[in-house]
């Protein structure tokens, strides 16, 4: 159930990441990964964030959890600025914000057990111990479908689907509020991937968790999320509730991102106009002038390659950052 | 494969608390299949039981000189006998037990010259590794530096200011193999330190300590046992070098590196007196390299058996 | 279908001989293709589809891989032959000069210290005798056919000056550079950008107008398939579990693992967000083999037979065949 208490308030994040050159690693150049992006959560939605190669999402899920250090930009959790605090007042907060990490087969250690990697963040902090941690870490595997004795086995004997549960248990140990889901099932089977999406929403029910859901799959972004964030080069281009994306997509992007998603029903493909951009996507080291879609755009006139286009509501709970939008 | 048909059928082997003991066995079992990994080990345990058991294997005590004796060649030729079965050295000494007492000093100084270089190079390499920055920078010109030192004369000065003996012998291959632990340690924590549970701990709100102990030292387990297995064997090797330019420990000793040194003179006369070391430290060197082979595979599969 | 088939594969089983044991990746896989025709194999990893074509092409390592049985009949330039029983050199000259692949990971496939157009010119000049002068013409005119801008300049590019869309489309230059009458392609997309990926299908489908190539295109994504495919084959546990034209399998899906991978999608054009459908359990291991339905452990319509016996392949419509006990029409298992 969606509230309308905001979680999280992200204002004006930046991060960028310089190039360096040379033995002294003299900087020559920037990394902008993350240019200039605002947006609010929800306590209880998910927000997709899309996007592809290159655009910036997984930073921006990083950087919102200070994983990376924002280079400018505030972060507004329960009304406290995550980029004012010390480390180790955000190392007090950490439990309330959790993440989930893309890769199964990178993520867990492989020499620990998966009772000592579930049961890490609780250690961590001190909460628990002793039987009382192992009735918790029990609880959380069948919270995620897993038997609870698979506490002394170790993540090599698991499938990808199985690991990525046990990731999922421990970011939920300490009971956070907040998970940002970084690609959780791109390197899943498909067969899969449904169980471990199901999972994901039948926990944020139970447990009244609100998500960020990084992906590049749009169907699985438009199926999961209440609102979804475009992004392109390092901004959002365009932001709104999921049925207004897809019934009004107002940005060029993200209308030509929808055209490019296949959809599995071989009829409505014959027939589908697709509108395939040119050209390749520029790098963030060098991003054009104006907007930074403009050179791709199939409707980009002069001032597109100009001036940035402004982000705005354009219409209630629309956001858009487009020429064409704010003229017409 | 015991493993996926156990995974299947929720065997129970697989679902209690494994002690260090249950883990062995388990590993032992690649153990057969690899039969280099088996020639390996047996001769790493000749050389280990002919260390431990030096006075009970040796027939003469291998400092006894006999000058009317000297010279004797091998039991197999001619004027050989039984009595001494690899022959006699210039000062009348048995080979054999010259050989086997050898074992003592070569072990001696792999293992603790390995402590030590291990030892140094392993908190050098971890703490440039894990902070980065100034401090890799600094710590990696130490390592730089020791490496750039002309490595002869640096055996040299320590003989003379500190004489020969089997401490200063450890002491010179602790802090000129350090680099190599030192750089392949660092390297390991910098690849270990983007994985996904380091990122993981870290946003868990663990600190250093916690991370560097608990996640990144027990994964470079397996690269840093296999490189001293590997540097074990060099140091072997070493240890005759420095033995040929009369750095090694006493000539008393019974050292390999010794007795090819002295036996350098008689290649032509007497050659079983350098080649009998000469071999042992061969096939000393060739089992810690097949050991260290197939603990390098024995302790990855656990990534290479991953299923999808 | 009066013309034969251009590819004809029956009973094809491959098996790798590892440390940890037999793994029995294709065991037993038989179709068509027709000229011109787009067949897509579907599959999830563990499946076989990669190791199929991989077999085909006489690509599988080996040791520890070994081709076992069937046959791969090839209508080549000079004939009918089976692939499978060529020697060495004459599938290399098959390979290339007259079925073309395409990989996912186009970086592994071409060589990073030759520029991409000595690549393609290579080709040329071994499979076409062209002459040097004669392949370089034909590479700058294959680069503008696969939509490379400023092909005279890019020429003289290596590999990793280009992008992984501009890449597989190198790749493609040189699949179809001797103008194959088939094209493999295993994955070619799955590692790019969803935009990428529409242009690269789109070229696929401007290569078989123009020039009417046969496709076999490998793939666990059901969306790229309804774009491109005319026929369909579901692979399982290293059998076919499903093959059918195209719009029959997407409206009327004859095995349960289908109508599961069906469900289990997330679709663009889905109205309201239904809870996903997903197939309980696991991939089976490949490591043993089985007697019985490689399904069964996750069909929720299983019954005695499907665990006694290995379902053949049935024809259940047109061109349609499915290997499962149960017909899904009538709720009820099949008779005879």
């Amino acid at each position: 159930m969606v509230k309308n208490k905001v979680l999280l308030r992200i204002e004006n994040l930046r991060k960028y990441f310089p190039i360096t050159r040379g033995l002294l690693g003299r900087p020559v150049g920037m990394v902008k990964a993350v240019d200039g992006i605002s947006f609010d959560m929800k306590q209880g939605e998910t927000l997709g964030l899309v996007g592809e190669s290159g655009c910036g999402k997984s930073t921006t899920g990083r950087a919102i959890l200070q994983l990376h250090k924002p280079t400018s930009g505030n972060v507004f959790f329960e009304n406290t600025d995550l980029t004012k605090m010390s480390a180790e007042e955000l190392r007090q907060l950490r439990p309330k914000m959790q993440m989930i990490f893309q890769d199964p087969y990178t993520s867990l250690n492989p020499r620990h057990s998966v009772g000592k990697i579930i049961g890490e963040p609780l250690v961590i902090h001190g909460v628990m111990s002793g039987q009382q941690l192992k009735d918790r870490v029990a609880q959380l595997l069948e919270l995620v479908g897993m038997n609870p004795t698979f506490v002394h086995r170790y993540p090599h004997e698991f499938s990808g689907g199985q690991r990525q549960r046990i990731g999922i248990a421990r970011a939920i140990s300490l009971n956070p509020s907040f998970i940002v889901c970084d690609e959780p099932i791109s390197s899943l089977d498909v067969s899969i991937q449904a169980q471990v999406v199901n999972l994901l929403q039948d926990l944020q029910e139970q447990l009244g968790l609100t998500y960020l859901f990084i992906a590049h799959d749009l169907s699985m972004v438009k199926h999961i999320s209440h609102r979804i964030a475009v992004m392109y080069l390092g901004k959002i281009v365009e932001f709104t509730g999921r049925s207004a994306l897809f019934d009004n997509p107002l940005h060029p992007y993200t209308q030509s991102l929808i055209s490019a998603v296949p959809i599995p029903n071989p009829k409505v493909e014959r027939k589908r106009h697709r509108i395939i951009l040119e050209g390749e996507v520029p790098s963030p080291a060098n991003p054009p002038r104006g907007c930074v879609f403009n050179t791709r755009c199939p409707l980009a006139i002069d001032t597109c390659s100009e001036a940035p286009p402004e982000y705005r509501e354009v219409q209630p709970e629309h956001f858009v950052a487009c020429h064409l939008v704010e003229a017409g | 494969m015991a493993t996926n048909r156990a995974a299947q059928t929720n065997d129970s082997f697989l679902d209690i608390e494994r002690t260090f003991w249950d883990r062995l066995v388990y590993a032992s079992r690649f153990l057969w299949r690899d039969q280099s990994a088996i020639i390996g080990l047996f001769l790493f345990l000749v050389v280990v039981v002919a260390a431990i058991f030096s006075p009970q294997l040796t027939p003469y005590d291998p400092l006894d000189q006999n000058l009317r004796n000297n010279k004797i060649p091998p039991a197999w030729s001619a004027e050989g006998s039984w009595d001494h079965p690899l022959g006699t050295d210039s000062l009348g000494r048995d080979i054999l037990s010259r050989v086997i007492y050898g074992t003592r000093v070569s072990l001696t100084i792999g293992f603790f010259g390995v402590l030590m270089a291990g030892g140094i190079g392993l908190i050098m390499g971890t703490i440039a590794g894990y902070f980065g920055g100034r401090v890799d920078a600094v710590i990696m010109g130490a390592v730089n530096l020791i490496l750039s030192l002309p490595y002869l004369l640096f055996v040299v000065f320590i003989a003379a200011i500190l004489g020969r003996s089997l401490l200063n012998v450890v002491l010179i291959f602790g802090i000129t193999d350090a680099p190599i632990f030192a750089r392949v340690t660092r390297g390991e924590v910098l690849r270990i330190r983007e994985s996904g549970y380091v990122e993981s701990a870290i946003s868990s709100g663990a600190r250093w300590g916690r991370i560097i102990f608990d996640h990144i030292l027990p994964n470079l387990i397996g690269p840093f046992l296999t490189l001293a297995t590997f540097e074990m064997s060099a140091m072997i090797f070493y240890e005759a070098s420095l033995g040929f330019l009369g750095l090694s420990v006493p000539p008393t000793v019974p050292s390999w590196g010794n007795m090819l040194a002295s036996g350098r003179t008689y290649l032509t006369s007497a050659p079983w007196i350098a080649t009998f070391p000469g071999l042992a430290i061969m096939f000393t060197s060739l089992g810690m390299n097949l050991l260290g082979d197939w603990l390098r595979d024995v302790l990855d599969p656990r990534l290479r058996r991953a299923r999808k | 279908m009066n013309t034969q088939p251009v590819l004809e594969v029956k009973d094809l089983v491959t098996k790798f001989y590892t440390l940890e044991g037999v793994v029995h990746a294709v065991n037993g896989v038989s179709f068509d293709l027709e000229e011109g025709e787009a067949l897509a194999i579907v599959g999830e990893s563990g499946s076989g589809k990669s190791v199929t074509v991989m077999s085909i092409l006489g690509l599988i390592l080996s040791p520890p891989g070994k081709v076992e049985g069937g046959q791969a009949y090839f209508a080549g330039k000079y004939g009918q032959c089976d692939l499978l029983k060529l020697p060495p050199a004459e599938l290399r000259n098959v390979r290339g000069g007259q079925i073309g692949f395409v990989f996912q990971d186009p970086i592994s496939s071409l060589n990073p210290i030759l520029t991409i157009g000595e690549q393609i010119s290579e080709t040329l000049v071994k499979h076409l005798g062209m002459s040097g002068e004669e392949a370089h013409k034909k590479t700058i005119e294959l680069l503008e056919q696969v939509g490379i801008p400023d092909p005279k300049m890019r020429y003289r590019n290596y590999p990793h000056q280009f992008s992984g869309g501009m890449r597989q489309r190198v790749m493609i230059a040189i699949a179809i550079a001797c103008n194959p009458a088939i094209i493999i392609a295993d994955e070619p997309t799955t590692a790019l950008d969803v935009t990428i990926q529409a242009q690269i299908v789109d070229l696929f489908q401007r290569l078989r107008n123009v020039i009417g190539v046969a496709v076999i295109w490998i793939t666990h994504d059901l969306g790229v398939v309804a774009g491109l495919a005319d026929r369909v084959l579901v692979m399982y546990g290293g059998r076919v579990a499903e093959i059918a034209l195209v719009d029959d399998l997407y409206e009327h899906p004859q095995h349960p693992y289908t109508i599961g991978l069906l469900g289990a999608l997330t679709r663009l054009d889905a109205r309201e967000s239904k809870r996903l459908v997903s197939i309980e359990g696991t991939p089976p291991d490949m490591l043993i083999p089985v007697t019985h339905c490689p399904f069964a452990p996750r069909c929720p319509y299983a019954f005695e037979r499907c665990w006694q016996e290995i379902p053949p392949l049935i024809e259940v419509g047109k061109q349609h065949r499915t290997s499962c006990f149960y017909d899904l029409d009538k709720r009820r298992p099949r008779d005879g």
